[in-house]
């Protein structure tokens, strides 16, 4: 009897425990999120910085980080973390305005590949496997060339090179769900397709679609800042990080190299609060991991 | 047979891959906005006559419409000749052929060199999941699984070329020396940080992928009766899991040609580095079209040549799998 008595309580408490544990993870999940959310909210601040960005001070001049100037100052005297800031906000709406758009352009195809079937499915599988079999890079730097440069040319040719994955994923995603059996007993029960498309297939499609769109954000930002780094992207007047990264470079050999290392890190650290983001959105919404 | 006909079901897929390919990217190109020939003619073109310029423009042929132009081109592109490139002043198929060879030491070179270190980092943090070494592994792939490459180059730049002056900071060769002049240690020497460059970058994807098979395959079955007759970690990997984790490790790092390709655009544009990637790079800016178009074509074959050798492995490795079945 007293030995029930402790094992029940034992067990409670292990129930307990785990409760509390489910707490923490999602808890620690949506902690994740807003940190993500509001660092990026304050990289998208910077953009009220651009003009203070640019302002030179020669008495100033090629400074290395101290307190006043954290990120040092380049060779205007121009303080590198204001620099910094207005770039990778800069970057930010580029990379926001190119990811939305590729994955629209991912879910659009990918729907209709999916739904049409058949020759359609042909058609735009056959050129999903022609952009996959593509170097994005020579991609880019052809689209870029083609659409003249500057900041449409960027968003157009990263764009138009990031939507095959994320096509892919959802023509798999539809195919899925539609060969499954509530879907087959709800067109059998006389549901219209489109009834069957609002109600079944979309909200399997939403969180996959977000999750894709903001995992595309590392890719679009960092396509973005290569190719605006080689020189065909934005130009010297729309300082993105980019640019600010190939300026540093003609003053490497002078010993200047916190004007390389420090942009270069804070860029690595919004590419990475995108990457946890999109992570933890995806735990969150994935109905296999959102218990854990 | 059965190879036989899996090659040529593969050769047929890569003339249409090509033709389209020359389709998509000559029509793009045609739509331009960039005048080639002011393209060409750049800060000249003050000194530069209406006359001219439309005698530069017949002799290019761009008065012609764009299928006419298209079919020349494609034409001459099946006798062999990709055109001339304006921006050398050579054949496209010889800058793209000299180009290529420098890009291939380098290519090559952090190839084997991350595949084979990523591979062993990816075995080493699967066998010890959950210890200090694979968290450090995991913590290092992650944080370079989203680094930019130009910016890693510039790194290594800093410290190795500038503060520590081991070494150069710039081209293939040494500058001011003829190419029969450059020693093989001095080829070496010029390629030692583009080349590191690109393997550190190549290293994440390739070990977390090794990982997580390994863990999935430790965990199986036949692992745990091979445990229970006594079998050791090491034994265990070596005979039961290496088999099994080499086949996606390989299949992984041929598919993952395309990223190097545009990882060696970025590292040669940051060391100076005369490769295809620096081509690729100039044709885009200055508008050398022929260039452009060719580099397209001839990086789609390297790209495609990488999958199929992928697939080939994939057969000779996994006996389970067959050519010509597709998925």
């Amino acid at each position: 009897m007293n030995l029930e008595v402790s094992r029940s309580s034992t067990l409670w408490c292990r129930v307990g425990l785990a409760r509390q544990k489910v707490f923490d993870r999602r808890r620690q999940t949506l902690f994740l999120i807003v940190f993500c959310v509001l660092c990026l909210g304050v990289i998208l601040a910077g953009s009220a910085q651009a003009a203070v960005a640019n302002q030179t001070n020669l008495s100033q001049r090629n400074q290395a980080p101290s307190w006043a100037h954290p990120f040092g100052t380049d060779w205007l005297g121009r303080d590198m973390l204001l620099r910094t800031w207005s770039g990778l906000s800069l970057s930010l709406r580029v990379g926001f305005l190119a990811a939305l758009f590729s994955s629209l352009i991912g879910l659009v195809i990918g729907l209709t590949a999916a739904t049409l079937g058949g020759a359609v499915d042909a058609f735009f599988s056959w050129w999903i496997d022609v952009f996959l079999s593509l170097p994005h890079m020579v991609v880019l730097i052809l689209l870029a060339f083609v659409s003249g440069g500057g900041l449409n040319g960027v968003v157009i040719s990263v764009a138009l090179t990031h939507w095959p994955s994320l096509a892919r994923v959802i023509r798999a995603e539809v195919y899925q769900v539609r060969s499954a059996d509530y879907v087959q007993l709800s067109a059998k029960l006389g549901r219209s397709p489109s009834w069957i498309a609002r109600h079944h297939i979309l909200p399997h499609l939403w969180p996959q679609f977000l999750v894709g769109l903001i995992l595309l954000f590392p890719h679009a930002i960092l396509h973005e800042a290569g190719i605006t780094f080689i020189g065909i992207g934005l130009s010297p007047h729309q300082p993105a990080i980019g640019i600010i990264l190939a300026e540093s470079m003609r003053h490497l050999s002078t010993g200047y190299w916190w004007l390389a290392v420090l942009p270069g890190m804070a860029l690595l650290v919004m590419v990475k609060l995108f990457d946890i983001l999109g992570e933890n959105v995806r735990a969150l919404l994935d109905p296999r991991t959102a218990q854990e | 047979m059965k190879v036989l006909r899996y090659l040529i079901r593969k050769l047929l897929r890569l003339v249409l891959l090509l033709f389209t390919i020359s389709v998509l990217s000559f029509t793009l190109v045609s739509l331009s906005p960039i005048d080639p020939v002011q393209a060409y003619v750049g800060a000249e073109m003050m000194r530069i006559g209406p006359e001219q310029r439309q005698r530069i423009a017949e002799r290019w042929g761009l008065n012609d419409p764009p299928v006419v132009r298209y079919m020349r081109w494609l034409s001459s592109l099946m006798r062999g000749d990709l055109g001339t490139s304006a921006i050398y002043n050579q054949p496209v198929s010889q800058v793209i052929r000299q180009r290529f060879l420098t890009s291939l030491g380098l290519m090559g070179t952090a190839w084997v060199l991350s595949g084979v270190l990523g591979f062993l980092l990816g075995v080493l943090s699967g066998a010890r999941a959950g210890s200090w070494i694979d968290q450090v592994i995991r913590f290092y792939a992650y944080l370079l699984a989203s680094t930019p490459a130009f910016w890693l180059a510039l790194l290594l730049l800093i410290v190795f070329a500038v503060f520590l002056k081991w070494a150069p900071v710039c081209c293939a060769t040494p500058p001011g020396l003829l190419p029969e002049q450059v020693t093989f240690a001095q080829r070496l020497h010029h390629l030692a940080l583009p080349a590191l460059t690109l393997s550190i970058i190549g290293i994440a994807n390739i070990t977390l992928h090794t990982r997580q098979k390994l863990i999935t395959i430790l965990n199986s079955d036949y692992i745990l009766f091979a445990r229970a007759q006594g079998e050791n970690l090491f034994g265990l990997i070596w005979h039961h899991g290496l088999r099994n984790i080499a086949l996606p490790a390989i299949t992984l790092q041929f598919a993952s040609i395309s990223e190097l390709f545009g990882g060696s655009v970025l590292a040669e544009q940051v060391f100076a580095y005369p490769g295809l990637g620096q081509a690729t790079v100039q044709a885009g800016l200055r508008g050398d079209v022929p260039l452009l178009l060719g580099i397209v074509l001839f990086s789609t074959l390297f790209v495609f040549t990488g999958n199929t050798i992928a697939d080939i492995l994939y057969h000779l490795i996994d006996p389970r799998i067959r050519l010509g079945v597709e998925s």
